[in-house]
């Protein structure tokens, strides 16, 4: 038996508002109403033989193994399908069921390998335990006869063996795939002895639809689908509850443990987010954190051309400090800066902020979220009053309209996907409003009602044209906006929404999407029951990125789609960590828990708790801080897991901007691509190696926890508290816990978060206080944070950013499943089976019209820079449009992005960029440059002697 | 011209992908359209190819392994081409009570054929099937759709080289 496992019920939960009572082998059970036998006795401790059950799946009845005898019942009904009835009397062993179950048994095992000493699932099989269980003591049938024992395995995914020689047929792993991750990439092959679980049409696994979500290999009873990692080490011996540092999504996972070496990482059936279920990244890339490349002790250099050399941590911590201390003193306190990490936990980012605004003494603080959701936070907060979704994930169960826009959750949030495809699959409709062809707008048994493939950065014209057809055509919801927003605001911007540049014929001409569409699509989410809204970085980062921001907001208002479950605002976030970098003060000009900087009143909480006058004004943003460089006001930074250097928009810019600083500090895992103009690197610790919390999109705080030595000696928190020390500024934490003490007792927000009740609770949604002691699942009921909500006025600027006929097209960017944003931890992963390379999707008109045939090597222009990659033709993109993600360094796709940036949060407009595609035969003049310079300024001296 | 077993109009030239997509169009919006759309792709290839899958998995919003699935489950979808001469002998337990088993042995020596299997002239494919349904005048037999009861092994040997 598995001493990692979770309990299986073997059939789902119920919730029902009836009890029934039935009797068990005697004892008296009360379950709610359509909970299965199966499950019943099973709640009750009385374990019914099962296999192809288990309660992530619905029953299927095929195994015959829980059959039982019901009194006044014929025959022996199987468990698992058999609904628990008032008065039902049930004997789960009897003679009868006992020699029914050892010959079921005997058939499968006739059919099995008997190298269970061998096996790798040996001591965690199901198939394994049944036997025992059912006392099977002889197969009469021999292995003589036909079988599959001699099937050959499928290799083909890294992560995973498929072995059909033991394969029950099940049909778990198929169940899995199509009801939970909602792929349907694996079927029940032939019919009768034949049948056989097979990938597409009976080919690999990797040639196959398969997402390597692994949800097939969770829910295998034997050995057939197992990880590889524990074919190669043994089946683990602990597991520790943790949570996972890739998306926003925040899945719970069980690290299951061998001594300190991770074997697994298994969903948690118990995670709130993601009930058991996973992606690639999530299940199996976790190997970056033992990767060769990672750096486990610090580096020192003079200038960023000489080597790199290892230092003890005191060397390299006094080395930071003092040039810190020099550059203070030399340039003012304003020269200093610091960036926190949407990777890292709340409780380290609080210290990264608080080192800068505490002991650098400035205000010169900023994080990743000013490039992806800093216009979210503007937005909401304007509108609603807070910088947050307003829904738990588990909401999406009750929408009945659900719209995308700007995102693409199958591959940037994949295990939230997964749950929108079963509610799309329940029936909710769809619409997607995004310039590509995403997945959701047609997969498999998913079909968007309507697809708005607009012209990219045009989101604030179509909004404003759904915002037109909703209010001309009666369809907001007056009782709504009469009670719950402010009317003035409400009635200018109905007035501004009725202007004639906004009628859906006007945009179509701006937008490229057809009136019609946008009318059905206005009505449909006016119309069509509890409508949720769930969008990305496709709608912030953008010149008018807040404007979008606050025009869906409008929207939800307008249709009284707010506070309550299925409906709301629900930014998609991207980073594990990014709500809660936000929430813990990363910005320039907010506190803890979104409070101005100027407020006195919160200023002088954390004046009384950290001993220090804090700064009135607000300090720089990323960008105010690389301008400020060029012009010689800025000269250090403190860069906690943020590659600036490839993430940030024009690279050129950024890169020329670190050139003239003269401390850079990079606390990273690895080498990153900013590290190459830093002067001391301090090596960071993996989420497997710490202890803190992320927050999720959904407002969810969850623990991370430590299940292995840091390999670098120190968790991330420690390292700052490291260097506060070193420039005077005491710090003495001895465990996170006590910095969420701290920050609970300076964050209303967050008045009730401790570690205790996270470990009650398992998680908690902010606001958590007096009262709401349990979190909040759905925000702005019953009023909004700010009073009334606000309407804005949305008007449509188009961009500066323009096609001509120099650029005459306009690239777009985006994310796919396997990899995670610039790579650093997934291309050190098996992950890169899956994408070797960025690829530039153009349409087939724009491909023939420019001589390109699918896999050329393409030049990509605009006015900013230049850089080459290979060309896809598809028509996932529409004519004028070309598409790529930023996964790699060599592609180096923000050479080619604009400084162009929201209005609002100076959030970079990505996702639009004019540019000029032309066949090539190689690397730009950058991509050379870069590359040299790349491998000369990352360059490690080492000791002689070690 | 000709029609498909559910009335889709076949057409005999063009790629695959364009006869599969004709026989998807004649289905539009049915419900359930997978297995009248996979009789109609037999009926204009003689089997469904795999290569048809894909367009067919794409046209009705499946996955391929679905209709990888579906077509496997029934012995009638072919992966190749059967003979010109289809000839399916009965094997339920009244033709095998009655001799079926005997007869079939004959006529597969007969044509050097295992089960499934196609003469190399690719004139008959002899296939088992169960059951017809022709209990009570068993043996049975079906070629090329047409059903034959109380035959023997000569009177099978003879239709499937193409006699009455």
């Amino acid at each position: 038996m598995n001493r990692c496992a979770e309990k299986d019920f073997g059939t789902p939960g119920v919730v029902s508002d009836r009890m029934v009572c039935l009797t068990v082998d005697g004892v008296g059970l009360s379950v709610p109403e359509g909970t299965s036998v199966l499950r019943a006795a099973r709640e009750a401790g009385i374990d019914i033989p099962k296999l192809c059950a288990t309660d992530s799946l619905e029953a299927f009845g095929s195994c015959r193994l829980c059959v039982v005898e019901i009194e006044g019942r014929n025959g022996t009904p199987a468990s698992c399908t058999t609904p628990v009835a008032d008065g039902m009397v049930v004997r789960t062993q009897t003679p009868l069921v006992a020699r029914l179950r050892r010959n079921v048994m005997e058939l499968y095992v006739s059919d099995h390998p008997l190298d269970c000493l061998t096996c790798s699932a040996n001591g965690d099989c199901e198939l394994q335990d049944m036997a025992g269980a059912v006392g099977l003591r002889e197969v009469r049938y021999g292995t003589e006869g036909a079988n599959h024992l001699d099937l050959p395995a499928d290799e083909s995914n890294p992560y995973f063996t498929y072995d059909p020689s033991k394969c029950i047929a099940c049909s778990r792993c198929v169940r899995a795939c199509a009801d939970i991750q909602g792929t349907f990439a694996l079927t029940i092959e032939g019919r009768g002895f034949a049948s056989r679980v097979a990938a597409g049409q009976a080919e690999s696994f990797l040639a196959s639809e398969c997402v390597s979500c692994g949800a097939c290999v969770q829910a295998c009873p034997t050995a057939t689908l197992n990880e590889k990692s524990v074919i190669e080490n043994g089946v683990p011996e602990r597991a520790v509850t943790t949570t996972c540092a890739y998306c926003g999504v925040g899945c719970s996972f069980r690290a299951e443990m061998r001594g300190e070496q991770v074997i697994r990482m298994v969903p948690s059936r118990d995670g709130k987010a993601n009930h058991g279920h996973s992606c690639v990244k999530g299940r199996f890339a976790w190997g970056y954190a033992t990767h060769r490349e990672r750096v486990l002790k610090p580096l020192i250099r003079a200038r960023t051309d000489d080597p790199w050399h290892e230092v003890s941590w005191e060397e390299a911590i006094a080395h930071a400090a003092s040039e810190f201390r020099r550059i203070r003193e030399k340039y003012g306190r304003l020269s200093l800066g610091g960036v926190t990490s949407s990777r890292c936990t709340n409780e380290e980012t609080f210290l990264v902020q608080k080192l800068v605004r505490a002991a650098f003494g400035n205000n010169n603080v900023d994080t990743c979220a000013r490039v992806c959701h800093s216009p979210t936070g503007y937005g909401l907060k304007t509108t609603f009053g807070t910088s947050a979704g307003t829904q738990d994930f588990d909401s999406v169960e009750q929408a009945d309209v659900i719209v995308v826009i700007g995102a693409n959750p199958t591959d940037g949030h994949p295990v939230f996907a997964s749950r929108m495809k079963q509610r799309l699959r329940e029936g909710a409709r769809l619409i997607v409003i995004d310039p590509r062809r995403i997945d959701l707008v047609r997969s498999p048994h998913v079909q968007a009602d309507f697809h708005l493939a607009l012209r990219p950065g045009t989101n604030v014209a179509v909004l404003a044209a759904m915002a037109h057809v909703i209010v001309r055509d009666n369809l907001v919801d007056m009782d709504f906006v009469r009670s719950r927003c402010e009317m003035d605001a409400f009635s200018a911007w109905a007035s501004f929404v009725m202007q004639p540049e906004n009628a859906p014929e006007a945009v179509a001409r701006v937008s490229g999407v057809p009136a019609a569409d946008i009318e059905g699509a206005a009505r449909l989410y006016a119309t069509g029951g509890n409508a949720a809204i769930y969008y990305g970085l496709g709608v912030t980062e953008h010149s008018q990125g807040t404007t979008a921001v606050m025009a869906i907001a409008n929207l939800a208002m307008a249709t009284g789609n707010m506070g309550r479950p299925g409906v709301g605002v629900n930014p998609l976030r991207g980073q594990n960590n990014v709500q809660g970098s936000c929430d813990m003060g990363s910005f320039p000009h907010e506190l803890a828990g979104y409070r101005h900087v100027s407020d006195d009143a919160v200023r002088g909480a954390f004046d009384a708790m950290w001993g220090v006058r804090l700064d009135a004004e607000p300090g720089l943003r990323i960008p105010n801080m690389l301008d400020a460089a060029i012009e010689g006001r800025f000269k250090g930074i403190y860069i906690q897991g943020e590659d600036i250097v490839q993430s940030d928009p024009n690279t050129r810019h950024v890169a020329e901007a670190f050139a003239a600083m003269e401390c850079v500090v990079v606390h990273d895992l690895f080498l990153n691509e900013t590290a190459n103009y830093a002067h001391v690197f301090l090596p960071g610790s993996t989420f497997l190696e710490k202890n803190g919390t992320f927050t999720n999109a959904e407002r969810r705080i969850q623990r991370v926890r430590k299940v292995m030595t840091p390999r670098n000696g120190h968790e991330d928190w420690q390292i700052t508290q490291m260097m506060a020390q070193a420039l005077d500024y005491p710090m003495h934490y001895d465990h996170p816990s006590q910095i969420m003490t701290e920050i609970s007792a300076l964050t209303p927000s967050f008045a009730g978060v401790t570690y205790e009740r996270l470990d009650a609770l398992g998680s908690i949604q902010w606001p958590c206080n007096a009262t709401a002691p349990e979190g909040t699942p759905v925000m702005h009921a019953p009023g909004f944070v700010r009073g009334k909500g606000r309407f804005m006025i949305t008007a449509y600027v188009p961009t500066e950013e323009r096609t001509g006929p120099r650029f005459p097209l306009l690239l777009t960017t985006g994310r796919i499943l396997s990899q995670y944003n610039v790579g650093v931890q997934t291309r050190r992963t098996a992950n890169v089976v899956w994408h070797k390379e960025d690829v530039l999707e153009i349409h087939p008109h724009d491909a023939e019209e420019r001589g390109i045939r699918d896999g050329d090597w393409v030049k990509l222009a605009s006015r900013e820079g230049e850089t080459s990659l290979r060309a896809h033709v598809t028509d996932r993109v529409a004519p004028g449009v070309v598409y790529t993600t930023f996964h790699r360094p060599e592609t180096q796709a923000n050479v080619v992005t604009t400084e162009h940036s929201d209005w609002a949060t100076n959030c970079p407009e990505y996702k639009v960029t004019a540019v000029q595609v032309s066949p090539t035969n190689g690397l730009t003049q950058w991509q050379k440059v870069h590359d040299d310079f790349a491998h000369s300024h990352a360059r490690v001296e080492t000791v002689a002697g070690e | 011209m000709t029609l498909g077993y559910h009335g889709a109009i076949m057409t005999p030239t063009g790629s695959l992908e364009a006869r599969v997509l004709a026989i998807l169009a004649h289905h539009a919006g049915r419900e359930g359209a997978l297995l009248p759309v996979l009789h109609d792709v037999q009926a204009a290839f003689g089997c469904v190819p795999q290569e048809a899958v894909p367009v067919i998995a794409k046209g009705l919003n499946l996955s391929r392994a679905e209709v990888h699935g579906v077509v496997t489950f029934y012995h009638d979808f072919r992966s190749e081409p059967a003979g010109r001469r289809h000839v399916r002998i009965c094997r339920g337990e009244a033709c095998q009570a009655m001799g079926a088993d005997a007869l079939a042995t004959r006529v597969l020596a007969h044509f050097r054929l295992d089960w499934d299997g196609t003469t190399s002239d690719g004139a008959v494919t002899v296939s088992p099937i169960f059951c017809l349904g022709l209990c009570s005048v068993a043996p049975a037999v079906q070629v090329d759709g047409a059903v034959h009861a109380r035959v023997s092994a000569e009177v099978v040997i003879r239709l499937a080289e193409g006699g009455t």
